[in-house]
């Protein structure tokens, strides 16, 4: 006999769904202990809805399609020798920083979604939760397999662990995703599902996969496109999350949105690096921050999410009004830094060049040539007297979000932004408005939080000296630190070119 | 209370790929004011309201049976909020009230 065929709804229903039962003879409070401490209430976990409809069976059969698909490219890319065939050698340096700055964070992510999987009090949520989990490592996993290609071949792809886990700009993502894990799940879950995956991942993800697709990367433009196909089912559950949780209980509305305010903002900041990356990392530019920004985060989400949110009382987030004031000024505040700082990070620096510097103006019109380019030319000047600028002191980090005091007052290019706390007879410095009202509203939680510098004052990063402490941190110097000009890498980069030039090959 | 504003933009932005092509194409012919624009490796389809993709148009395109669950293999990011996907079409569209309490 011939079974009827379940529909796609029913299937989901059946094998993921159903497959629960109600705790019997232990309590279902012992069961899922964290459900219940942040205020949150849930009336009905069956209300939870969603749209991918996954079961086990098509997760895995997709999972393992869009890595044969992967790995086919990865495979090529390496046989044929595509790095050489890359915008410039200089490219690498964006890809060193993706690798140290978020490939950790996709194996905290990782782990915090297999308790997410466990923990969660609805069975839809836990297997939305348990995907995740698994794409989180694949993610993991892949960005590692992608960068080994570059790493038989350039420095700076072999210590990403170790630079992740102590470098001071790195402190910017891990503090971010270990402020997420240490919260309670829902807030968790708004902060990683909801501001990072449906609000700012776009601005993450996709200039990053076109950027390397525009600079000759097909390796990781595809890997991050195998990502990102994950990611629109994160999305899905970020989304799903807030929708629910404003649904479920009225008393739940301010939770949420005090949760959107605080993790818009840490989410942002972290962002810093991205747009960074946008308008100064990738030779061949394609987009700048502040396109991305209006396109991605202005109109897609103030235009069109928001819209539908305010339905159930919820507002834009706080201090959205000064990330669009910044707009202007992140990303040339943020890769000064990095530049000035540079005997300190384990990728390389450079001046833009007199073209990009033209394609910057062009991008900002109203404030690059008034505000940035003198900077730049100012930096170019001592490097060419043999002054090259490096800022030898210790900058104090932002307490909450761990990014020195680089950004202006809005509405004040001129003007440093700094905010002092006080709590318990200590002061403690934030970099904003944003983080001084993060750090404010959670002073125990924060002052928690350690700083690379703080170590360095207390003794804990090798020792009071700056070659002692380039070496805590596991940078080689002269190695992945300092100017592209005049390193390892520049000097294989123009080696390599050159003999594909005399081979009659392309260049 | 009820205010009109001016119709929001759902998109979907896919891989340019050989395996896209058809999806692109489907999505075209069933979306009247569908705005389509490139960037490195990505194309991003873009129409007011609503953005729907019906298996029945990307199979007569491809010429062969096509499972919508296969559109995880190909979607990079989408914005808007993803109403249906059952075996017959995906509907990204803002969300119509819904309220169970």
């Amino acid at each position: 006999m011939k079974m009827k065929k379940l529909s796609l709804k029913e299937q989901y229903h059946v094998m993921t769904r159903d497959l629960d039962w109600e705790p019997s003879y232990v309590d279902r409070k012992r069961v899922y202990p964290y459900v219940e401490f942040e205020g949150i209430k849930v009336h009905d976990w069956e209300a939870w809805e969603d749209p991918f409809r996954l079961t086990v069976a098509s997760y895995f059969k997709y999972q393992a399609e869009k890595e044969r698909r992967l790995y086919a490219v990865l495979e090529s890319f390496d046989q044929s020798q595509s790095h050489l065939r890359l915008s410039d050698g200089r490219y690498l340096n964006g890809m060193k920083l993706f690798l140290t700055g978020l490939t950790p964070v996709e194996y905290a992510a990782y782990r915090h979604f297999a308790f997410l999987a466990r923990h969660l009090g609805g069975p839809a949520p836990r297997f939305s939760a348990l995907c995740q989990s698994i794409d989180e490592l694949r993610h993991c996993q892949t960005q590692l397999h992608t960068f080994s290609i570059f790493n038989k071949y350039y420095e700076g792809f072999d210590n990403y662990h170790q630079w992740g886990d102590r470098l001071w700009y790195l402190a910017v993502t891990k503090s971010y995703v270990e402020d997420a894990m240490s919260a309670g799940p829902f807030e968790s879950l708004v902060a990683l599902s909801f501001s990072l995956e449906y609000l700012l991942t776009n601005l993450v993800f996709v200039p990053f996969m076109s950027g390397a697709s525009f600079n000759g990367d097909s390796a990781s433009a595809t890997m991050g496109f195998s990502a990102q196909s994950d990611e629109s089912r994160h999305m899905t559950l970020g989304l799903e999350v807030v929708k629910f949780l404003l649904e479920q209980d009225e008393g739940n509305v301010p939770i949420v949105q005090d949760w959107l305010d605080k993790w818009f903002w840490r989410g942002y900041r972290a962002l810093a690096l991205v747009a960074n990356l946008m308008d100064y990392m990738l030779p061949t530019p394609f987009m700048s921050w502040k396109e991305g920004f209006e396109l991605y985060f202005e109109e897609q989400m103030m235009g069109g999410l928001f819209p539908d949110l305010e339905f159930y009382g919820l507002r834009p987030p706080r201090h959205v009004d000064i990330a669009i004031a910044e707009k202007e000024h992140y990303s040339h505040q943020t890769n000064f830094a990095l530049y000035q700082f540079s005997h300190l990070t384990a990728f390389h620096t450079w001046t833009p060049s007199p073209e990009h510097l033209d394609w910057l103006s062009s991008k900002y019109p109203q404030t690059f040539d008034a505000v940035h380019r003198p900077v730049w030319e100012k930096a170019m000047r001592a490097a060419e007297s043999g002054n090259r600028y490096y800022n030898m002191g210790l900058a104090p980090q932002c307490q909450v979000c761990m990014i020195p005091p680089i950004f202006t007052e809005p509405g004040d290019p001129t003007k440093l932004s700094l905010r002092i706390s006080e709590y318990k007879g200590n002061k403690y410095v934030t970099c904003s408005d944003g983080c001084k009202w993060i750090f404010d509203r959670e002073p125990e939680k924060y002052i928690q939080a350690r700083t690379p510098t703080d170590r360095v004052l207390q003794g804990l990063a090798g020792g009071p000296t700056i070659p002692e402490v380039v070496s805590w941190f596991g940078i080689t110097e002269g190695v992945e630190n300092r100017d592209y000009v005049g390193s390892g890498d520049h000097k294989s980069w123009t080696e390599w070119q050159q003999s594909l030039t005399l081979a009659g090959g392309q260049q | 209370m009820t205010t009109t504003s001016p119709p929001r933009t759902v998109s979907v932005e896919l891989q340019e790929s050989e395996a896209s092509g058809a999806v692109v194409e489907a999505i075209e012919r069933d979306n009247a004011h569908v705005d389509i624009s490139h960037m490195p490796g990505l194309v991003r389809l873009a129409s007011p309201h609503q953005l729907v993709i019906k298996r029945e148009t990307v199979e007569a395109i491809l010429g062969r049976d096509w499972d919508t669950q296969e559109f995880n293999l190909v979607i990079v990011t989408y914005s808007g909020n993803i109403a249906e996907w059952d075996e017959d079409q995906i509907v990204i569209n803002w969300q119509e009230r819904r309220r169970y309490r």
